[in-house]
């Protein structure tokens, strides 16, 4: 389990950085997922681009009605409190959720979104704050909703050159509430179901995310507790009943905590 | 009963591990540690393929000379045969580098060689290959049919063993009132110790010797091995094992890579290493555990076990492992499904199947975990089946105190214990009485808490008649231990066992302080290595503490005397009259340093009489303990556990091990045998599996789907400890390594199963995943609808 030789190089900049990736190479953040990927010799890039400590990377912008952060700022950065946030604690809640503290230490938010794991936290629950994933590539820069940066399981829209830049999270209301719920069989396992609810009448907003199917979280349409798992048990019908189970218990803990049923 | 503190550093004292500061310190010595110039790294292509004909298997141009193959080395190495005495068992070749056919995923087809192991697994890409599949045996009930693929077609079935056992139950068969019948599956696993497996090998000029330094419990067996295998003189192999990261019986084996890379260092006169990693161990490396049971269990109204009748299918993977065989693990269930119970009608039929998967090796515990959670979920069943509480009818059933020494159905000889003792103290640990007050009412969150209890007898050390009855090629002897006094008044100690990390460099010097009580500071415990050491067919069976220990016990107090021999002409006074006292020897008013013995031996031999016993102060003395058919600990585990009916999921609230393992010569190990077994034992339980689909595939190829518990997933564990000598071992000693992996399935199975009366869900299937409980839920609940 070693990997295939590579090219390992540390852009000075980012415009270096984006230049670097035109060829056949590959960003590394964390190296949390690209790591065994390249031992297990399913990546085989011929060069790695880090760009872990990439400063245009590691940036935060505050607007008004969203906090823009740099993608390669590492999970425990929100978990730490060290960022700002914008949605009454869910990111921190949620970064503090993933892993265990080493793995934390060093994946990213960019690195987990442009891996798109299906059932990685950061994915269901940055669907459910409806944030933006800001792209920059030889096309410029487009800023995705995650439902539609995602085309799949571990599939996105990011063509080779592509680096996601940053994540742009609506703030939320004070008034706004949010539950997040992962059922996963041991401390540091991906989840096996993900609840995820963010609901700000405020803002006219109530998003509700079945996550860590194998593909990418779903937005549901419904409005109710029983909705949403009569919602769940049709979209996923093709899941076995012991699966289905979990996400709708997911489902059903996330908005019983959230403590109301209807935006 | 109660263990008391023992004072100093001798047998019973709870001292503090010798070995750990230099493993704390990383500064332990591993195979990947090791650095000899012109070292080579091996990396071996694996068949991706589970069962097919080799049709071609191509070098890569210009690397011709790294790259081997079977055809290499067939004409120099004999392939891994384990014969066995066992009437109808059949043969199986297992070649070092897989020859005309593979047989599972991961088996080796070439062996490469370059200076780092990332350019060695470059080389394995390289290999070309067209293996012609054919259809995979992926089932031990599948593999039993008549129309089944084969995987050996010599043999003509897939049926390596078939044994039976009866001992007439056609009678309790037919009177007794109540009948509970069963199917128990558990889960392939793998071992997982902390280090996989590994070697170096070299040509060591000066001794004109093969020198394997090798990741194992069994060194001197390897010597053996391999030696066979190579066709090189023993006295031409020095087998060196380094630290060794935990073996848990996966290092007990001779292993198909350890013959490859020690052919090359044979043959090339170069210096070579593998290091086995995680993917590997995962699929390549020998698999445990996987049995399936058909149990009928006949009882009277109040659940009074009379009779048992049970078919267990063992998947024992494609070849037999050297030297325990393929059918160890069979004829173990076979023999100790009966447990710690007390019924005479028995009847057992065990199926060895071949499958395509890796080959089958026993695991901590042999086969005793599989069928603890078969007899155990039985005891559970055939309670529920009359109406009372299991720990009652289990109670019942046990062998009492009184009847020992007892000697089973199946002619197992219980020398001693208090089984019952044993249960009700962990009743009472747990509270039973309360927790089932706790279950009249509701959690508050929902869950339903259950409560289990399972009691197991664990033979330690068998002696040379029982495994020569299982028939083995290499039948365990006797041990032998050397202790030296230096001349400076230090001592050696040094044995064959190696140690695994279960503190045999504490315990053998604890022994030895006993005998003589020099400090252990000053004792000196070396192992393993066969250039050193007596023979010994090493660590497992839960045998170092009884021989290792009783073979340190006799040498040291046979090393005592003379001394005291000595100790006497110096001080002038009789033998008798000269003790051993803080790490000092006195007479009286009269006393000296044990460097004062060692300078007068040594330096100044001149000084002592001309009738001087010059054997000196080395001695070298075997042990077999007086009744040599094993000696038995035993222990009740109890588990409370918590389980989420909407999720399946499982959390143990509480974990209570009572424990009788002799005479402990440091209850702080013998506390972190029973906690690390425990722990194994409850991934067992909950969370590991290797699947396998139905081409042959392994589904859990990385930690990510092999889920191991970790820290979060464990309880704090409470331990109660009951001191029965064994009235056959030296100090009363049983052993005590692989107990804790035995109890955790049955009893936390049973406490689920508990839990979930009420939705009249049970499972009798591990690991007990979400998965599973959620479908016994739903399976139970139409049922449930219709009442
Ligand atoms: C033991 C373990 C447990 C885990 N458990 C969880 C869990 O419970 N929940 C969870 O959500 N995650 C979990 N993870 C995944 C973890 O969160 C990773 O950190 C994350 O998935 C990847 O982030 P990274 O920065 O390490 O990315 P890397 O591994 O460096 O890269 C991953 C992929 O993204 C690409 N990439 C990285 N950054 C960028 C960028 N800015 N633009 C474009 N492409 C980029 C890389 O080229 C690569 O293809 C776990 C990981 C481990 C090792």
């Amino acid at each position: 389990m070693k990997p295939a030789a590579f090219d390992y190089n540390k852009p000075a900049d980012l415009a270096a950085a984006l230049h670097a990736l035109s060829g056949d190479a590959k960003p590394i953040a964390g190296g949390q997922s690209l790591t065994p990927m390249l031992n297990l010799r399913l990546a085989r890039p011929a060069a790695l681009v880090d760009i872990r400590r990439q400063a245009d990377l590691l940036k935060i912008s505050e607007a008004p009605d969203a906090i823009r952060y740099g993608a390669a700022l590492p999970h425990a950065a929100f978990e730490d409190g060290a960022v700002p946030d914008g949605t009454n604690g869910m990111m921190r809640h949620v970064a503090g959720g993933i892993a265990y503290r080493a793995v934390r230490n060093r994946g990213t938010i960019g690195g987990s979104i442009a891996h798109a794991d299906p059932a990685a936290d950061w994915i269901s629950a940055l669907l459910a704050l409806d944030a933006r994933v800001i792209v920059q590539g030889a096309k410029g820069e487009t800023a995705w909703p995650l439902d539609r940066f995602m085309l799949g399981g571990f599939t996105t829209v990011l063509e080779a050159g592509d680096l996601i830049t940053g994540v742009s999270v609506p703030r939320l209301s004070p008034s706004a509430r949010w539950a997040y719920y992962k059922i996963c069989r041991k401390t540091g396992e991906f989840a096996k179901a993900i609840g995820a609810v963010v609901s700000d009448p405020d803002r006219g907003v109530f998003r509700i995310v079945c996550g860590a199917i194998e593909v990418t979280p779903i937005l549901l349409e419904a409005r109710s507790v029983e909705a949403a798992l009569a919602e769940i048990d049709s979209r996923l019908a093709d899941h076995a009943p012991a699966a289905r189970q979990l996400y709708k218990t997911a489902m059903r803990r996330a908005l019983e905590g959230l403590g109301e049923t209807s935006a | 009963m109660a263990s008391t503190v023992v004072e100093g550093e001798g047998i019973g004292a709870r001292v503090r591990r010798k070995e750990d500061a230099r493993h704390l310190m990383g500064r332990g010595r591993f195979v990947g540690d090791i650095q000899i110039q012109g070292l080579q790294e091996v990396a071996f292509l694996r068949s991706p393929i589970a069962h097919g004909h080799i049709r071609s298997l191509a070098k890569p141009q210009g690397q011709e000379a790294a790259v081997f193959f079977w055809s290499d080395m067939a004409s120099a190495v004999t392939p891994i045969i384990t014969r066995s005495t066992m009437p109808g068992y059949k043969l199986s070749s297992y070649h070092p580098l897989a020859h005309e056919k593979v047989r599972y995923v991961g088996e080796a087809l070439a062996m490469c060689v370059a200076a780092s192991r990332a350019e060695a697994e470059d080389l394995t890409e390289a290999v070309t290959f067209d293996i012609e599949e054919l259809p995979a045996v992926t089932d031990s009930e599948a593999g039993k049919a008549a129309d089944s693929a084969l995987v050996h077609e010599e043999w003509g079935d897939n049926l390596c063993l078939v044994t039976n056992f009866d001992s007439g139950i056609d009678e309790v068969a037919k009177t007794a009132p109540v009948k509970v019948v069963r199917e128990y599956r558990t889960a392939r696993q793998c071992m997982h110790p902390m280090e996989g497996k590994g070697l170096v090998a070299y040509w060591d000029f000066q001794a004109d010797q093969l020198v394997v330094i090798t990741s194992t419990q069994v060194p001197h067996l390897i010597r053996t091995g391999l030696s066979e295998c190579l066709g090189l003189d023993q006295s031409r192999l020095r087998v060196s094992p380094p630290d060794v990261g935990g073996g848990f019986g996966y290092k007990c084996l001779l292993q198909p890579e350890e013959v490859a890379v020690a052919w090359l260092a044979m043959t090339r006169k170069g210096a070579y290493r593998w290091v086995e990693d995680r993917r590997e161990h995962l699929t390549a490396g020998a698999n445990a555990r996987q049995h399936h049971y058909k149990v009928t269990a006949y009882a009277d109204e109040r659940g009074r076990l009379l009779g048992l009748d049970a078919e267990i299918n063992v998947d024992i993977g494609a070849y037999s492992v050297w030297p325990f065989s393929a059918c160890l693990e069979a004829a173990q269930a076979g023999g100790n499904l009966p447990g710690p119970y007390d019924f005479r009608a028995y009847r057992a039929r065990t199926y060895s199947v071949a499958t395509n998967k890796p080959p089958f090796a026993p695991y901590r515990g042999v086969a005793r975990p599989g069928v603890c959670f078969a007899i155990e979920l039985t005891i559970d069943a055939i309670a529920r089946a009359v109406g009372r509480d299991p720990a009652d009818v289990r109670a019942e059933n046990l062998v009492q105190a009184a009847q020992m020494p007892y000697t089973n159905v199946t002619n197992k000889h219980y020398d001693s214990g208090d089984y019952p003792g044993s249960l009700a103290k962990a009743r009472e640990m747990i509270g039973l009485a309360a927790i089932r007050e706790r279950q009249k009412g509701r959690e508050p969150d929902g869950r339903r808490i259950g409560v289990g209890f399972s009691t197991y007898t664990e033979q330690s050390a068998h002696g040379t008649k029982v495994f020569a009855a299982w028939g083995l090629p290499l039948v365990p002897g006797f041990e032998q231990a050397t202790v030296k006094l230096l001349a400076d008044g230090t001592l050696e100690v040094r044995a064959g066992i190696h140690t695994i990390g279960q503190g045999l460099e504490t315990t053998l010097a604890q022994v030895a302080n006993q005998a003589l009580g020099i400090p252990l500071k000053d004792i000196a415990v070396k192992l393993g290595d066969t250039a050193s050491t007596p023979y010994s067919t090493g660590a497992y069976a839960s045998r170092g503490m009884v021989m290792a220990g009783g073979a340190v016990s006799k040498s040291a107090t046979e090393l005592a005397g003379r001394v005291k021999r000595l100790a006497a002409h110096l001080m002038q006074c009789k033998p008798e009259d000269v003790d051993f006292r803080q790490g000092r020897i006195h007479a009286g008013e009269a006393s000296l340093s044990f460097a004062d013995i060692g300078k007068a031996w040594y330096l100044r031999p001149e000084t002592l009489p001309e009738d001087i016993d010059t054997n000196g102060l080395e001695v070298t003395q075997g042990y077999k303990p007086d009744v040599d058919s094993g000696v038995f600990s035993y222990a009740t585990h109890a588990a409370l556990v918590a389980v989420d009916p909407d999720t399946g999921m499982v959390e143990i609230l509480d974990y209570v091990i009572v424990e009788d393992c002799g005479q402990m010569v440091n209850p702080m190990i013998v506390e972190g045998q029973a906690y690390g077994g425990a722990a194994q034992g409850i991934g067992t339980a909950l969370f590991e599996e290797s699947p396998y689909d139905s081409s042959g595939q392994p589904l859990a190829s990385t930690l990510i789907d092999y889920l191991l518990p970790g820290p979060t997933e464990l309880p704090g564990f409470r331990i109660g400890h009951m001191e029965t000598l064994s009235p056959y071992s030296a100090h009363g000693i049983k052993g005590v390594g692989e107990g804790g992996a035995i109890a955790p399935a049955g009893a936390i199975v049973n406490a689920i199963n508990d839990a979930l009366q009420e939705l009249g869900a049970e499972i009798g299937q591990i690991p007990a995943t979400p998965e599973r409980i959620l479908n016994a839920i739903f399976a139970a609940q139409p049922k449930q609808a219709a009442e």
